[in-house]
């Protein structure tokens, strides 16, 4: 049954954005998250919105999904909305005994909620259109130069692929050892929070003792092939920029500077 | 006092793409006493079948009545089901987790709430069942143990629990052939002592035709034969059209009863073909 499990939230269908470098989206990623707080008035969010939409559509991810990110964090931002409304000091326009909203607080909560909204939905897009694979290997590519300085790029790499393949794996071991200790008769769905978390020793001691079993097996493993870490290695996927990602970058620079120019006005 | 499961079906991640149908109409009844050995390749729906049998999976469609209850019906009742009938997974020994092995085995009477004494005497008796001298063992570590100790421990964990059936998916899997003799001449001598029903899933065809009197193949989802081994095993064609084998024994007299040698059909053990062979040549020393 987790066989079928998306790590993440992938969702693999085939189109230009998913196709593009991970480095490229990576960084354009990262500039986008930058643009969203450099901007302080409103206008020039229907930029990103244009952008965000011009997008989402040619990455045929049903905007649903995108926007299914945002469900998580719904409390957080409006506890962010919240406190900004009624936090900002400035000229009162609304009054209720200790409750005072200001035009600066309805403004400040106005931009937080449109900026977190805005920020999950662009970096949804990221994760969604890249695999995790593809995706460690673009941050591997990233951090190679600070290797200079002593970052283990490749190491830290190889410890997210890993982890990553083994999500599926260890949640199907936790579902047969739940599985294993209900049969004996354990509960791990009613009681109180300390009894929980005491009905939670025999699933996790087990996990434990897997999960390092696992890792022993795998580090044999990979030393039986002969891996030696980053030194020398070669990769069966290479990295290229091609013409597709020139054209979104040249699409995100015109993006970056209609904000800018509104900026300036 | 049985087991029954009717018309069951069940299907995984229904709605979705990866819609499939585990199990299809499956009729089974396990009698108390029977010694039931279910047989099929990875995929035809044993393990979901058998988790079934003390309410780990729900059926989608059909019901499993254990000694009249209906699982599943009733949640309060389930913790009273797993009790009656014991689930051993395959590699139990993962499931391991106390400190001491005398500890490990109270896990599941502990469970039922059952008095210190008693606990006690269980853990004691079921860890005699498969074989331990209790005293020498109960304060090791069970992670100190082999992986044949092991799964003896983990098995007499669900023997604690004094279920009426005992359902073992792939008990020897992954033991060497002397612990898999050992497991199964206990599994044995606790159905022919205590009178446990046991229903045993496995992959050799060895095993089955040895100690089961009842064989259930799954193919697909579906039951496509039930029988007494012998009546399993005449039917050699049939099963080696689906992919599965007959034990090499019976493999041999079929060969050696093409040659024109005058060897019972339902020969399914090594012991059987033995005295069918000795008593095939002594006629024609006396020809």
């Amino acid at each position: 049954m987790f066989k079928n499990l998306t790590i993440g939230q992938h969702y693999p269908v085939d189109s230009p954005v998913h196709e593009l470098d991970p480095r490229v989206k990576i960084i354009m990623t990262f500039i986008f998250i930058i643009s969203l707080f450099v901007i302080d008035s409103f206008f020039p969010y229907l930029f990103v919105i244009a952008f965000l939409g011009i997008a989402i559509t040619t990455s045929k991810v049903p905007v649903k999904f995108v926007l299914k990110g945002l469900r998580p964090i719904l409390m957080i931002i409006a506890f962010t909305f919240i406190i900004n409304l009624l936090m900002t000091p400035g000229r009162i326009i609304f009054e209720l005994g200790f409750i005072k909203i200001t035009e600066e607080g309805l403004k400040q909560a106005g931009f937080m909620a449109i900026r977190l909204t805005l920020l999950i939905m662009g970096t949804s897009l990221l994760t969604l259109t890249t695999s995790p694979i593809i995706l460690t290997d673009g941050i591997e590519s990233l951090l190679n130069p600070y290797k200079r300085f002593g970052l283990p790029a490749h190491e830290l790499a190889m410890m997210m692929t890993i982890a990553l393949r083994f999500i599926p794996t260890l949640m199907e071991e936790t579902e047969k050892i739940m599985k294993a200790q209900k049969s004996r008769g354990a509960d791990f769905e009613s009681g109180n929070i300390i009894n929980r978390a005491k009905n939670l020793v025999p699933l996790l001691v087990p996990l434990f003792i897997s999960a390092f079993r696992r890792a022993d097996e795998l580090a044999m493993a990979m030393e039986a092939r002969c891996y030696r870490g980053g030194e020398n290695r070669t990769r069966m996927r290479q990295l290229k920029i091609n013409s597709r990602d020139y054209v979104a970058s040249l699409i995100f620079v015109v993006y970056l500077a209609a904000i800018i120019i509104t900026k300036i006005w | 006092m049985s087991i029954k499961a009717e018309n069951i079906k069940y299907i995984y991640s229904e709605g979705t793409p990866f819609r499939t149908v585990a199990l299809d109409d499956v009729n089974v009844e396990i009698k108390e006493g029977d010694f039931v050995g279910i047989i099929g390749h990875t995929g035809s729906g044993k393990s979901t079948f058998i988790q079934m049998l003390n309410g780990l999976e729900l059926p989608t469609e059909g019901k499993i009545i254990v000694d009249g209850t209906v699982v599943g019906e009733d949640k309060k009742k389930l913790r009273a089901i797993r009790q009656m009938v014991g689930l051993v997974f395959q590699y139990p020994e993962y499931q391991l987790f106390e400190e001491t092995v005398a500890k490990d085995v109270a896990f599941g009477p502990m469970n039922l709430n059952l008095p210190q004494a008693e606990i006690d005497k269980r853990v004691k008796e079921s860890l005699e069942l498969v074989g331990f001298n209790y005293d020498k063992i109960k304060d090791a570590s069970p992670f100190d143990m082999s992986g044949g100790q092991k799964r003896r421990v983990a098995i007499a964990g669900v023997l604690a629990m004094k279920p009426n059936y005992l359902i073992l998916d792939e008990p020897t899997a992954g033991l060497d052939p002397a612990g898999r003799n050992e497991i199964f001449a206990q599994i044995k001598k606790l159905h022919d002592k205590s009178g446990v029903t046991v229903v045993l899933v496995s992959h050799s065809m060895e095993d089955i035709a040895k100690i089961a009197n009842r064989v259930i193949v799954l193919y697909k989802g579906k039951i496509h034969m039930q029988g007494t081994p012998k009546e399993i095993y005449s039917n050699a064609e049939e099963l080696k059209k689906i992919g599965l084998g007959i034990p090499q024994i019976a493999e041999i007299a079929n060969e050696l009863r093409k040659k024109g040698f005058h060897i019972k059909s339902d020969v399914i053990t090594v012991e059987e073909a033995k005295v069918e062979i000795l008593k095939e040549l002594r006629r024609r020393k006396n020809v």
